[in-house]
């Protein structure tokens, strides 16, 4: 496989079981890869007004010129009509799945359609399998991983990617699981692959990319220059000694992160001890891997030892946290010991649903049973309290049964579950996704609002609020810079490279890291108008399947606690949106 | 001195793969079909990384199973390959028992360490290393 002919896309229909390859080299040339590659393809591949959990929804997959080339192009994206908001979807993934995706021989995987039985896909470079997955339906993420580990072929260079239950029982926020402990987590890919019937996917490489002779010593040094950099920026130690939690006890000391459903915007000290990544990693890591090529090797893995019958039966179960995972359990939950944040985090991993979504549902049911709108009755006896690691357990099980109507309002996100039920002014969901961790300022708002995937990735927009601390800006100047920043990102997320490598991948080093690889006739400029191209497709997609800038909820919570910056007000808010708006032509 | 690759400390490592794409880098390749070293999981990622390359034992024994002697024994341990010599039975890598030789698709050949030592230039957290080959070859060193 030459470096230039990346550019195959798999088409695989479940619905026929059939399965066809096309040189997509148009859409390669003019986006890239990811995400605008996977915009491109959405559009389509999707009709207007589609289901989100019918057949006609397609997945994509995509990676990037850069994936398995360069380090820390380790990301897939993948694309879809999310479940959850019925709108755009979007979610990344680590793991090995960029890498077996590219060196199967593939720039995108479009899957189509929906299997009368459950499959699973297994894709050892050209050879296409449909196999039944009758088997495997109903077993948990984990345990998928370990039985086709053993069926499949592709040791050590494979991904799997794969549902639990909760994608198989249709919950709009399920993910998928990828090398047990990576996910496409945010926006319920999950649920569209159990609405296709699709299991999971095993993708192994067998092929490498040829680089042009009269390239290979300009390639060799460009890679050498990347590795440094990486390998010298504050991420590596950012991101390898502590992982992404290492800013959660920073964060909360001055009071930006959501506490027991944004009660408040810190957490007690004690307890931002307890929950800080210095505290996991002294008393629960137990190791540090990387995504496929990347120095970095920011994932940390806990072990936690428990007594589960006595007469010295013990079992030590491995268990992945991150930042995100920590929050939405312990501080949006009120838990006060980090054994029981992995215990939470254990089991949404196991039925496969978004940690982050769950956290924020669970906390909305929490502050409306204490506020009575949600009873015994709904809840089928669990007495939903802050901390009760037990109940909360018991509830995601119960949520993916969805025994009753009030678990299946629940595995509908909380923006239907408080229109069912109310207590929408605590209901903390923007653009119908539940919110991220940040209450940090004015531009985490505008970011969850105004961004494509309402994601705080999008625009990072908690990083410029914690930037702009102590200084004056204007409404105008925060949305420009988000919007900047987003556009950026489509191209980062187009190559694909992590975005914790973002600062490495200027727009220099990318013109530099593309030529290398024989991709000429890139300029910084051309990279700018594509970041725009891209952000704009995706606004089109939205706009086109509904979404209206003006009728964004806005949960009142948000207004009434005090972030680092004080108290925000709607006005502002409002206005921020409405300057976003003119400003990519929707005005 | 002749020296080897080795595992240093495998419980360092972190599966990033970067040494596998290193080894395939020197033949102007992304990936690692062309890789003389592997890493993979101990069966899940939570029990760690296994790394497979050869460890040059002495009186190596894909050498003596080789029909045509393209295979041949380096002074002080581990093999030389001579390509056109070579016929592609693959009768090496069956008698390899660490699975360190690998198999090049394209052109029907073994792919053996060559110990250069590139690979563990990229290695940043100090798992793999080259290492002198001292007078006993069988020696088992920490992570091997």
């Amino acid at each position: 496989m030459k470096a230039k002919d990346m550019n195959r896309v798999l088409y695989v229909d479940l619905t026929k079981k059939d399965v066809k390859m096309e040189d997509r080299t148009d859409l390669f040339d003019n986006y890239l890869g990811g995400s605008g590659v996977a915009i491109k393809l959405l559009e389509e591949e999707c009709p207007k007004g589609a289901d989100p959990l019918s057949a006609s929804n397609p997945i994509i997959f995509a990676v990037g010129p850069l994936t398995a080339l360069y380090p820390s192009a380790s990301k897939t994206v993948a694309m879809f009509k999310s479940p959850l908001t019925g709108n755009l979807g979007e979610s990344h993934c680590g793991g090995r799945s960029a890498m077996a995706i590219k060196l199967a021989g593939y720039g995108a995987m479009v899957i189509k359609g929906a299997s009368d039985i459950p499959v699973y896909l297994a894709i050892h470079g050209d050879d296409v399998k449909f196999r039944d997955a009758s088997a495997i339906w109903g077993v948990e993420a984990q345990t998928v991983g370990r039985i086709l580990r053993e069926v499949e072929k592709g040791t050590g260079v494979r991904t799997i990617i794969r549902i639990g239950r909760a994608g198989e029982k249709l919950v709009r926020y399920a993910c998928a699981v990828c090398e047990t402990y990576r996910h496409f987590g945010r926006l319920g890919v999950g649920a569209v692959m159990g609405s296709k019937k699709l299991k999971a996917l095993v993708i192994s490489a067998d092929k490498s990319v040829e680089l042009p002779k009269a390239k290979r010593k300009e390639y060799k040094q460009v890679f050498d220059e990347i590795q440094d950099v990486v390998v010298k920026t504050d991420a590596m130690e950012k991101y390898h000694d502590l992982g992404t939690s290492g800013k959660i006890y920073d964060l909360n000391k001055i009071g930006g992160m959501a506490y027991k459903n944004l009660e408040s915007a810190s957490a007690p000290e004690e307890i931002a001890r307890e929950l800080s990544g210095e505290n996991f990693a002294e008393k629960l890591l137990s190791r540090r891997v990387a995504c496929s090529q990347c120095p970095v090797g920011c994932i940390h893995l806990a072990s936690l030892r428990e007594m589960y019958e006595p007469g010295y039966y013990f079992k030590t179960t491995t268990i992945v946290y991150d930042n995100e995972p920590i929050w939405a359990t312990g501080f949006m939950l009120g838990l006060k010991r980090a054994e029981d944040c992995l215990r939470l985090i254990d089991t949404v991993d196991r039925v496969g649903m978004d940690v982050m979504s769950t956290g924020v549902i669970l906390s909305w049911a929490t502050e409306a049973y204490e506020k009575g709108i949600i009873t015994n009755e709904h809840t089928d006896g669990l007495e939903f309290k802050w901390g009760d690691v037990q109940v909360y357990s018991d509830a995601i099980t119960k949520i993916v049964e969805m025994q009753n109507d009030f678990y299946q309002n629940l595995a509908r996100g909380v923006e239907h579950a408080s229109s069912v039920y109310g207590g929408q002014d605590y209901a903390l969901a923007f653009g119908g996704n539940e919110m991220p961790e940040y209450h940090t300022g004015i531009a985490c708002y505008v970011n969850n609002l105004t961004g494509a995937r309402h994601s705080h990735l999008d625009s990072a927009g908690y990083d410029l609020d914690q930037k702009l601390l102590g200084k004056e800006f204007t409404i105008e100047e925060v949305v420009e810079k988000l919007l900047e920043e987003e556009e950026w990102r489509q191209i980062l997320s187009s190559l694909v490279v992590c975005f914790f490598a973002r600062k490495v991948y200027t727009p220099e080093i990318t013109l530099k890291a593309l030529d290398a690889i024989g991709i000429e006739n890139w300029t910084a400029e051309k990279l700018e108008d594509l970041g725009r191209v891209i952000h704009r497709a995706k606004m089109d997609f939205k706009f086109r399947e509904g979404f209206d800038l003006s009728k964004l909820r806005i949960p009142k919570r948000i207004f009434e606690v005090p972030t680092p910056h004080g108290l925000l007000k709607e006005e502002d808010l409002r206005k921020a949106i409405e300057i976003y708006k003119a400003k990519i032509g929707r005005g | 001195m002749v020296k080897r690759l080795a595992a240093l400390d495998e419980n360092k490592c972190i599966g990033c793969m970067e040494c596998m794409f290193a080894c395939s880098r020197r033949v102007g390749r992304g990936g690692f079909d062309k890789s003389a070293i592997s890493v993979r999981s101990a069966g899940g990622i939570e029990r760690g990384f296994v790394i497979v390359v050869c460890r040059a034992c002495k009186n190596p024994p894909c050498a003596k199973v080789c029909p045509t002697e393209a295979l041949k024994e380096r002074k002080g341990g581990g093999v030389i390959l001579d390509e056109d010599t070579c016929i592609g039975c693959g009768f090496c890598v069956q008698a390899c028992i660490m699975g360190a030789i690998f198999w090049d698709n394209e052109r029907n050949k073994p792919i053996v360490c060559k110990y250069c030592g590139n690979c563990a230039d990229y290695c940043v957290h100090d798992v793999i290393g080259l290492v002198e080959l001292e007078a006993d070859a069988y020696l088992v060193r920490v992570g091997d």
